[in-house]
């Protein structure tokens, strides 16, 4: 929530009294000119993995890891550059018009897009070499490193976009390779239904991305960040009169990719993918892209003459979700489920972040949330490796097994509930920090609204983690066979996240170092937030009791590993059963929109076949028959014939209500030329 | 320039255009209502003759030619091969149209498609005349457009074309395993 | 000469080449009824080429173009009729009703 709404000048003065960050940036040399080799050498690995990967000694694995590698080196001294002395370009290539648009691809190198690139390089990178060990043996080991590349590719053009056009095509890159990725192993049926889920309340979501950028680019005359930016500094009064729809459609199509509610309900199922995918596209990074959307777009959702408006709705959306997913995450016994409903939780965090204007706060939590939920999933992944179950009924005592599993899952816990000096207390602190003072600076329902569910959302956090972690690695072991601990080349990836989920937290302490703020702060346009020039320590000593009381309550249940009849006894009677049926929105969508819109095209012709036709005869009929009694000495063989001929005209009516869906093509295309007619004759007439 | 029927009945030249139009058209016809499939696909030779002999009528000499070569020399022999492969009964038979009841409504729909075309094209165009060229485009000046204006459409049909081949072989192929076990 | 009589003429070939897509049950013969359309609006290019006087000969190449499809689309179009009765053992689309309700 914005405070009052002050000019841009006056908020700038304003925050720059409070210390807010000064940019100062060198165009980074050639380095960043030639920055576009980080989004064309996954692209063109894809193509080579597709071509030549099944061929290749490492069956495409070696180039996908390669690519990421790149990616990784690069991100490393882009950010390294970045840290020195700043960097803000924008390269970019015209290919063509839309009209009066232009139609360009670029590269935006700035600390935005520099994280970004970091993050996906960093993270990606280690997860392609633990993917070697999961998908051994794969049947499609060398589609699912291309698929992957793809979605590498796909995503740095996302965040590389200059334009919201090139965003766009980013935006569908990550969203097929997801579909492709959710549904790898397609023998099974619900995957592939999981997959379409995704795809489909992706699409929903889209569509408000796409309003969005067409009503962005018609008010502001461009589809370039840079030029939309421009034109609100010099003051647009179209952009200012739809700011409030653009900002608002856009942020629909960051709801989609970003899980938030109530368009949550893909992610949980997007479970039934690979491990290494749930690592590093559904908690890592493609979530993500929903909030880089809005980070990207953070001044115009920034100045109370565009966007301000929409950002109360950001911080409801994110609050929602971060508090009701959360709660979801109690029930499930599935690990992934678990990490799913807590990775929607902690995107909620981020989302509710932007909304109340903590820009670095919430780029911070989704920095440090891809180390520590990714290391989490691989951790799940590698205990599932080994139990050959996703049920944590199955688990159980695992810490004897898998000893290095046992320690880094531990660590990437530690750091997602938040426990000193773990990597999930700074940045969600500073989110918490940040919503406390929006309320304080504005005290209206919904800032303080924001402030209570992220503790109690903290206090979530905790219980379903020390659920999650006693139901694995504590107690005795439930499954079957002796589990083992996973190859070297699936733990060392888990060390290396380890070591970053325990140490991105120190790049921004507040008051002591502030490596972080200086690195993503540098925009083309000056982002207005607040600065915290020192910790909180106040919500500290808020939070970090809530923390550790949850995590106390939660280990003291689920230590002994309860059996399903001591777990069922202190279910909550009205709040478990909602819980349990996902607050039944899924079954609001099945039931209320996806069914009745399937089920009329053969349902109604049923009925219609059943109720209607048969009524015809049934009608006729029985008239008929008072008919013949009334008047005995009518003709039997009339009324036979009037019977006979109605039920056979019924008959036929029907057939012809049935040749509607005979699947015979040239009907069909008898119907589309009929189409095409009416459409030439409508253009004729008018 | 405007042309009335008078002027249009006495040239000489659209007399050539019935001469070669009113047997395309029946030849068209026939195409669609033969009883027999192969004379239904000779009747489809006529067809394409005559297009390819309207074309050169308009100086249009490389494409009457093209028709000529890959239509009638071609795409005939595949039908005829795709005939002979499908075994389709070489004498009169009654079912190779569908019934009645769904020619009536093709008829119908047909006609109005004529229709609707006929009347937005005479309400454009009227009586607007062609100038016939004095002279037939020359095949050197095709391939010189062809080869500057048109190389991009032109690599891409011949990739079209590549992948048709591939297509091809690889649909009608018998399969291998298919083969062993049969 | 004008232009109405040639476009009338491919209007004429296109409906009779959509009456016998719609209605031929010959796999075979419904490809045969579509070459129809294709020849139609072949006349139709050509016959505005001359009229325009266009100097990149748009229409003509455009044509060209058309038949070299036509050609691509003849040959698989066969050879997916040729599949088809392999597999089933006949070539009439009536009974090529898998995708019904």
């Amino acid at each position: 929530m914005v405070a009052a709404l002050t000019p841009v000048a006056t908020r700038l003065a304003l925050l720059a009294e409070e210390g807010s960050h000064e940019v100062n940036a060198g165009d980074g040399g050639w380095l960043a000119a030639w920055a576009w080799l980080i989004v064309v050498v996954p692209m063109v690995i894809t193509f080579l993995i597709v071509f030549f990967g099944k061929r290749s000694p490492l069956k495409g694995w070696g180039m996908a890891t390669f690519g990421m590698a790149f990616v990784a080196v690069y991100g490393t001294a882009l950010a390294w550059v970045n840290l020195q002395d700043g960097i803000l370009y924008e390269g970019s290539i015209e290919i063509g018009k839309i009209g009066e648009f232009p139609l360009q691809w670029g590269w935006v190198v700035d600390g935005l897009s520099i994280m970004m690139y970091f993050l996906v390089g960093v993270v990606g990178f280690l997860v392609f070499v633990y993917a070697n060990g999961y998908m051994k043996g794969d049947v499609r080991y060398t589609w699912f490193f291309a698929s992957f590349s793809l979605f590498a590719g796909g995503m740095l053009v996302l965040v590389s976009a200059p334009n919201l056009i090139q965003l766009i095509v980013g935006w569908e890159l990550v969203g097929v390779s997801s579909y492709l990725l959710i549904a790898h192993y397609w023998e099974d049926f619900d995957n592939v239904d999981a997959g379409n889920k995704a795809f489909m309340v992706n699409k929903v979501a889209d569509a408000g991305l796409f309003i969005g950028a067409i009503i962005m680019a018609l008010s502001a005359g461009s589809f370039q960040f840079s030029e939309i930016y421009e034109s609100m500094v010099g003051g647009n009064g179209t952009l200012a009169q739809f700011g409030f729809w653009a900002g608002l459609a856009l942020f629909i199509g960051a709801m989609g990719k970003s899980a938030q509610f109530p368009f949550h309900v893909w992610l949980p199922d997007a479970m039934a993918g690979p491990t290494p995918v749930s690592a590093l596209m559904h908690a890592a990074t493609m979530v993500t892209a929903g909030i880089y959307l809005v980070a990207r777009l953070f001044p115009f959702y920034q100045l109370p003459e565009y966007g301000a408006d929409v950002n109360g709705i950001i911080t409801i959306i994110g609050a929602i979700t971060l508090f009701f997913m959360g709660l979801l995450a109690l029930v499930q016994n599935d690990i992934k489920k678990v990490l799913a409903y807590s990775t929607v939780s902690q995107l909620g965090y981020m989302m509710a972040a932007m909304g109340v204007g903590a820009y670095t706060a919430g780029l911070f939590h989704l920095f440090t949330h891809a180390f520590f939920k990714s290391l989490l999933f691989l951790g799940a992944g590698s205990v599932i490796h080994a139990v050959h179950s996703n049920n944590m009924s199955d688990m159980g005592g695992l810490r004897k097994y898998m000893k290095w599993t046992f320690w880094t899952f531990m660590i990437g816990s530690a750091a997602l509930v938040g426990l000193f000096p773990f990597a999930g207390f700074w940045s969600k602190d500073e989110i918490i920090a940040s919503a406390y003072y929006n309320a304080s600076e504005d005290p209206t329902a919904a800032a303080w609204f924001m402030v209570v569910l992220s503790i109690a959302g903290a206090f979530i956090t905790a219980f379903y983690m020390a659920r999650a972690v006693s139901l694995t690695f504590f107690g005795t072991y439930a499954g079957h066979g002796e589990p083992h601990e996973s190859p070297r080349i699936m733990t060392v990836p888990l060390v290396g996240l380890a070591a970053g989920a325990a140490g991105a937290g120190l790049l921004n302490m507040p008051g002591l170092t502030e490596v972080f703020t200086d690195w993503v702060t540098v925009r083309a346009f000056p982002i207005m937030e607040h600065h915290f020039e020192a910790p909180s320590w106040g919500l500290i000593a808020i939070v970090t009791p809530v923390v550790l009381v949850a995590l106390g309550i939660g280990f003291s249940i689920y230590r002994p590993r309860p059996t399903q009849a001591e777990r069922d006894a202190f279910r909550l009677p009205v709040l478990y059963p909602l819980l349990d049926h996902k607050y039944y929105i899924d079954d609001l969508y099945m039931d209320g929109i996806v069914r009745p819109i399937m089920g009329p095209v053969a349902d109604g012709t049923l009925w219609v076949d059943e109720h209607v036709v048969d009524a015809v005869p049934n009608l006729a009929g029985g008239a008929a028959k008072h008919t013949a009694a009334a008047v005995n000495t009518f003709d039997q063989d009339a009324v036979d014939g009037v019977f006979n001929s109605l039920s056979s005209a019924t008959g036929a009516t029907g057939g012809f209500l049935r040749k509607a869906f005979t699947g015979r093509v040239q009907q069909y295309a008898a119907i589309s030329f009929a189409g095409v007619v009416i459409i030439a004759v409508l253009f004729m007439i008018f | 320039m405007t042309v009335t029927f008078a002027d249009w009945i006495t040239e000489t030249a659209n007399w050539v255009f019935l001469l070669i139009a009113i047997p395309t058209l029946a030849g068209a016809v026939f195409v669609v209502t033969a009883r027999n499939v192969v004379r239904a696909v000779l009747a489809l030779v006529v067809t394409l003759a005559g297009t390819a002999a309207l074309f050169m009528m308009l100086g249009a000499e490389f494409v009457g030619w093209t028709v000529v070569l890959v239509y009638i020399g071609a795409v005939i022999i595949l039908f005829l091969m795709g005939i002979m492969i499908t075994q389709a009964p070489l004498t009169r038979k009654t079912d190779l149209s569908q019934p009645m009841s769904m020619r009536a409504p093709a008829v119908l729909l047909s006609v109005i498609l004529f229709g609707v075309i006929a009347w937005a094209v005479i309400v454009s165009f009227g009586a607007e005349a062609v100038p016939l060229p004095d002279e037939a485009t020359s095949t050197a000046s095709i391939g010189e457009t062809l080869f500057t204006n048109w190389v991009i459409p032109f690599e891409a049909v011949s990739f079209v074309l590549l992948a048709a081949l591939v297509g091809g072989i690889s649909l009608a192929r018998r399969d291998p395993v298919e083969e062993d076990v049969g | 000469m004008t232009i109405v009589q040639f476009v009338l003429l491919g209007a004429a070939l296109f409906s009779i080449g959509l009456y016998g897509v719609l209605t031929r049950r010959n796999a075979v013969l419904v490809l045969a009824s579509v070459e129809v359309m294709l020849a139609a609006v072949n006349v139709n290019l050509v016959a505005f080429d001359v009229y325009l006087g266009d100097a990149s000969s748009a229409g003509q190449i455009m044509a060209l173009f058309i038949i070299a499809l036509a050609a691509a689309e003849v040959g698989i179009g066969i050879a997916i009729v040729l599949m088809i009765f392999r597999n089933r053992r006949s070539a009439d689309v009536d009974e090529l009703d898998v995708m019904r309700y």
